[in-house]
């Protein structure tokens, strides 16, 4: 695992503030009424692919508990802690891509893929469900529902945005060998 | 941009506490309420938080579009918990009071009402304490109180970065979109759902790549100023502990003790009057 460096930390507070302005401020209409498109998953999924699952855990905890504190309706940490492990997965998922080198192929791209299913699925359908019920005892069949429906929605929206910045931002950056000596 | 969080500066009891303390006591808090269903431990917070909002001189029309905000909430929540399961009372309670004579799946029954009516008590036991803590504490102390309660200070500190360039990168997603739109990409409801997230991450790659020459320059920067280097830090907007501070944690730290004998009084998390 990479090390926990100066830059992780910038990543995990601009990646913060990033998913904060993305959660807060843009709001894409689904077409379901009050039901807005949430892209900052997309982005969350990036900054966790490329700096790694503890920037990852920590900038979608520290994001989604700002967006939940600027609203006010009270601090929600059965899906604060679940945006967490989200973006602590998909680094996880991400530690073997070298986004930050330049390479992002077909075979990255599934990797990528599998792994914010993987944890869309994790942090909706399993964790912040049970943590519904623990904490507020609401019906089971309900939290599920409602789980399910908030991973599948997120699942294509990171499939959308995420793909399309991890292809952006490593397309930006030169290749290794791919300066040559000149003869 | 400068209310986006809510910070109300006036004068009181509650505002002098640290940072750390309002945050220690809201975990508390708000583990005390989620742990206990006991119905008279609810009311008690209710009624308690409703009066440290007036020591905390926040008035209801400097939260009131807040609250709205949490009824409509609360309502539908309860709306989608009935359509779900109508008889989630009578699994808790084990028993079954069918109210004015209905019958069938949605009958109404004296034990659902309970439950929502105890569902309903936990958010006002918690909400006004989350808009106290809200409207009192001043982000930046917040993010340094944190490292005073034994947060790493790296941690701490992408905290306090997180909010200094919140209103940067809003302004410039802000500029983003507008050049954006200028140029005819569409975000709004004419435009197929799959067309508008990518116009929307077309509105992000720039944002990101920028982003990105951020992290480069700040971290470079700290670097440079030998950021990370010795294990401690001292931070501007700290302020010491006071004898408020500790009686403020230890009466929070009480009622989670509170709230978890009563779970043991009552046999569970559910103070039940009907059997």
């Amino acid at each position: 695992m990479k090390k926990f460096g100066v830059k992780h930390i910038v990543a995990t507070g601009i990646g913060a503030a990033l998913f904060f302005v993305l959660g807060r401020f843009v709001a894409i209409p689904s077409g379901v009424p009050d039901t807005n498109i949430s892209i900052q998953y997309g982005l969350l999924a990036f900054i966790a692919a490329v700096f790694g699952p503890i920037a990852g855990l920590l900038a979608g905890l520290i994001g989604h508990f700002f967006i939940d504190f600027s609203y006010g309706w009270g601090v929600w940490w059965s899906w604060v802690i679940s945006s967490a492990i989200f973006g602590c997965v998909v680094g996880i998922f991400g530690s073997k891509l070298k986004i930050d080198e330049g390479e992002f192929d077909k075979k990255n791209i599934i990797t990528f893929n599998i792994g914010q299913v993987v944890a869309h699925l994790a942090a909706w359908a399993v964790i912040a469900p049970i943590l519904d019920i623990v904490m507020y005892g609401e019906p089971v069949n309900k939290v599920f529902v409602q789980g399910i429906v908030s991973a599948l929605v997120n699942i294509v929206t990171t499939a959308v945005v995420g793909t399309l910045l991890c292809i952006a931002y490593s397309s930006a950056i030169p290749k290794k060998g791919s300066l040559k000596e000149e003869d | 941009m400068t209310n986006l969080f809510n910070y109300i500066d006036r004068p009181s009891p509650i505002h002098s506490l640290t940072g750390a303390t309002k945050f220690v006591c809201l975990m508390l808090w708000s583990f005390a309420a989620m742990s206990t269903y006991d119905t008279r431990m609810l009311i008690a917070m209710t009624v308690a938080s409703i009066i440290l909002f007036a020591v905390g001189r926040i008035h209801f029309k400097d939260v009131s579009f807040m609250f709205g905000f949490m009824v409509i909430f609360l309502v539908l929540n309860s709306i989608c918990i009935y359509l779900f399961s109508p008889r989630h009372g009578t699994q808790i309670y084990g028993t079954c009071t069918l109210l004015f004579g209905m019958s069938g799946k949605y009958a109404l029954t004296a034990e659902q009402l309970f439950y929502h009516f105890n569902y309903v008590l936990k958010f006002t036991a918690t909400i006004p304490i989350v808009l106290l803590f809200v409207t009192t504490t001043n982000p930046s102390e917040f993010a340094a109180s944190l490292n005073k309660i034994g947060v790493k200070y790296s941690i701490a500190y992408a905290v306090a970065l997180a909010l200094r360039y919140i209103p940067d990168i809003q302004r410039q997603y802000h500029e983003i979109s507008q050049a954006g739109q200028a140029r005819g990409i569409e975000m709004s409801k004419k435009a197929s759902l799959i067309n508008r997230l990518k116009a929307a991450s077309g509105i992000l790659i720039p944002l990101i790549l920028t982003s990105m020459d951020r992290i480069e320059i700040i971290s470079n920067a700290m670097e440079l100023r030998g950021f990370g280097k010795n294990r401690k830090r001292t931070w501007y907007m700290a302020r010491p502990f006071r004898a408020a501070d500790h009686i403020a944690m230890v009466s929070c730290a009480l009622l989670v003790a509170i709230a978890l004998c009563l779970s043991v009084v009552n046999g569970g998390r559910y103070y039940n009057p009907f059997v």
